[in-house]
Parts: structure tokens; sequence; C-alpha cells
């Protein structure tokens, strides 16, 4: 049964605040949300008001300038800073998405910034991702091949074959779409969420792979693919503008096909 | 090893609104007050079954204010539930994912709902 309400131990309290000692007329306050696995307290909301004219134009530019010069307790991930590794993957302003890819001028008033949704925090804005991990390893993201690889050449593919795979190929696991869904907040226990079923399809339409039944049956499961209710909050999320809930759709679409 | 004292990250407390899930949960919520009124309509059809007598005891109630707010609210309830299963049966053929289609769709079928409940009440009620 779905737990609407966060559990005691979770419940957000008060932080602290950070003001800014010059007179900038370009403010920007950001609320941060905040836990320290080694006090045994609870999550709180920290304030820190930057100077934007002293500061790059992304979020991840801003938490980056927190971490340096205000608060260098600040926890998060990040590596590109360019949208291509997904590290910095969390909820600003009320969606998810990537710190890097998200202007702060987009946000009006203060910028709110938590952790991806209905996850274990690990620290501050650092979520525990072994079970989306595990789940993406659960479709078994590998070529399976009846045959062996052509002597001293890669497996050749038709255009129009390589198109069906670009799309799903270009996720980056980031984690915004299935933190994203409602339904994989309840179940995430045993639906895969859109992340991992998109990376399930991407196999299934490649022409080189041999498994597309067994890929199927593996799928057709009321938890595993059939909690997706079409919500379609994972395809609103995407920072890389790819359509989870479209394929998910599809792979219902040929389970149907596969079994008539 | 998974720690048990790691606090759950907030979700519902702080996702915006989504015309995407929002929508949804209305369907679900329209669905479960359908299934409710299953128990309203055995009542109507028993008070025609059982004769003219307990019909005619029973239409105060049946004409009563409140139930009339009800009757409103099922035909808003019973309009988007229809349209927005049209919707969803479309998503199930695989039409209508893009981000202005999911948009668009969304938004038609509220239309289509309020416009369907005007024209119930004024024809029914």
């Amino acid at each position: 049964m779905a737990k609407f309400n966060l559990p005691k131990n979770s419940k957000i309290k008060r932080g602290e605040s950070f003001t800014l000692s010059n007179n900038s007329s370009n403010k920007k306050e950001f609320k941060v949300y905040r836990f320290d696995p080694d006090k045994k307290s609870n999550p709180t909301i920290n304030s820190y008001i930057l100077d934007m004219d002293a500061c790059g134009p992304m979020v991840l530019d801003a938490l980056i300038k927190i971490k340096n010069e205000i608060d260098p307790t600040l926890t998060f991930r990040r590596s590109c800073r360019e949208g291509i590794c997904g590290s910095c993957s969390m909820n600003i302003d009320g969606t998810n998405t990537l710190a890097c890819l998200k202007a702060v001028d987009d946000v009006s008033g203060p910028v709110n910034i938590y952790p991806l949704p209905h996850m274990s925090v690990v620290k501050d804005l650092v979520t525990d991702l072994t079970n989306f991990y595990n789940q993406y390893a659960s479709v078994k993201p590998w070529l399976q091949s009846n045959d062996r690889a052509p002597e001293g050449k890669e497996r050749v593919q038709s255009k129009e074959d390589q198109e069906k795979i670009d799309e799903p190929s270009a996720c980056i696991l980031c984690a915004c779409c299935s933190t994203s869904c409602p339904s994989y907040w309840w179940n995430s226990d045993k639906y895969l969420g859109p992340a991992a079923l998109l990376q399930a399809y991407r196999w299934i339409v490649d022409t080189r792979d041999d498994k597309k039944k067994e890929r199927l049956d593996e799928l057709n499961d009321s938890f595993k693919l059939y909690r997706c209710h079409t919500i379609l909050n994972c395809t609103k999320s995407c920072p890389k503008d790819l359509n989870p809930g479209e394929k998910i759709s599809k792979i219902k679409q040929l389970i149907a096909e596969e079994n008539s | 090893m998974k720690n048990l004292n790691n606090p759950l990250s907030p979700h519902l407390q702080v996702y915006k609104p989504q015309i995407t899930s929002v929508l949804s949960i209305l369907h679900r919520l329209t669905g479960v007050y359908l299934s409710l009124s299953i128990f309203f309509i055995s009542y109507w059809l028993f008070s025609i079954f059982l004769g003219q007598d307990f019909y005619y005891s029973s239409l105060p109630f049946l004409k009563s204010s409140i139930l009339k707010f009800l009757y409103i609210f099922w035909f808003f309830c019973f309009s988007y539930h229809l349209f927005n299963g049209v919707r969803h049966l479309l998503w199930d053929f695989g039409y209508g994912f893009s981000h202005k289609e999911i948009t668009t769709s969304g938004l038609v079928v509220i239309f289509l709902s309020v416009i369907s409940t005007i024209s119930l009440t004024f024809i029914l009620i």
C-alpha cells in the first residue's frame, strides 16, 4: 500500500540561513535539502543567497559556488557539467532535471533543490541508486546473439535498423524519469520503472539481438512492466528529451502481438 | 548495505503537479466514484422494481438538492472517465506521445468533459 507521508525520520526541519554580505542588486536565494548521516537528526533546508553577477548561469554553477565559497560540507554528484554524464540529476523547482542543464533564470523566486524523489538519501543531494542500477542490470542490457561476430569486423547494421535504437541509446541513466513516476514511488521494489524499461526496449528492437522473445516474456509481468499506468511524468521530465512512456507502450504492443 | 536510518527523500510533498500526473489521478478518482455509484444505481432500479408506491415514496429523496449536486458530479466523472479512457486507448495503440500531444489531448479531454457535463445537466436535470 502506498504511503503518502514521509516517515518520521524524514520529515524536514528548518535549517541554517547564509546571507550575503555585499550589496549586490542581482541576488538569488537557493533553498537546499541537507542531510548529514553522521548527525542523528532529521533533514533540513538550508538557505543560501548568492550574488548572481558573480555566478555562472546554471543551477550546478550555483551549487559549486555554494560549496566552494560558503559551505564546503554541501554534497552532490556532478561530473561533466554539460548534460552528458547524468550525475547531477535532482529535483529543482519541483521537477526532476539535471542541475547542469537547468538555468537559474528559468526559476522565479527562490530555487528549491531536493534530491531525486522517494529515494533513500545517502547525504544531502546524493541518493542511493543501487536498486535503480540493479533494475537496469535485470533487463540484460547487452547483446545476446546466437552467432559469433564476423571475423575482424563489427556486426553491420542498416541505417534504418540503427535509427530504431538511436533514441533509447541516448539515455544517460540519470534516473530523472523513474523518480518522477508516482507508480515507481509506490512500487520501486517490483516495478522496473521507465529508465530500465526504455533500455529493455533498446535491446528488444535491436535487429542484431536474437533473444527478443525471451526479453518480452521476462517483462510480461503485472508488476515489472504493467505497473506503468501511462501517467507520462517520465516523458515530461526527461532532460535528454527522450520518450520512455512511448517506448513502454511499444513494449506492451509487442507483447500483445507476440501472444496473439 | 542498506542503512535503515537514512531518510526517504520528499516526493508528493515537493513534486510540482504536472498535467500528466494530475489528469492520471483524476482518472483513478472518477473511476472510484463511478464504481461506488453502482450502489445508488441499484437502489434507483430497485425503487422502480418494487412498484409505484415505493417509487413515489422515494421520489423526494431522489429529487433532493444534495442528490442533484451528486448527479452533476456524476456527469462530470462519467464524461471525464469516458473521454480520458479514449485518450488511454489511443496511447495503447501508440499514438499521441509527443510533449505537445500529451498536453493538448489532456486539455481537450477537460474541455469536452465540461461541455458534456453542462449539456447533460441541462438535458436531464
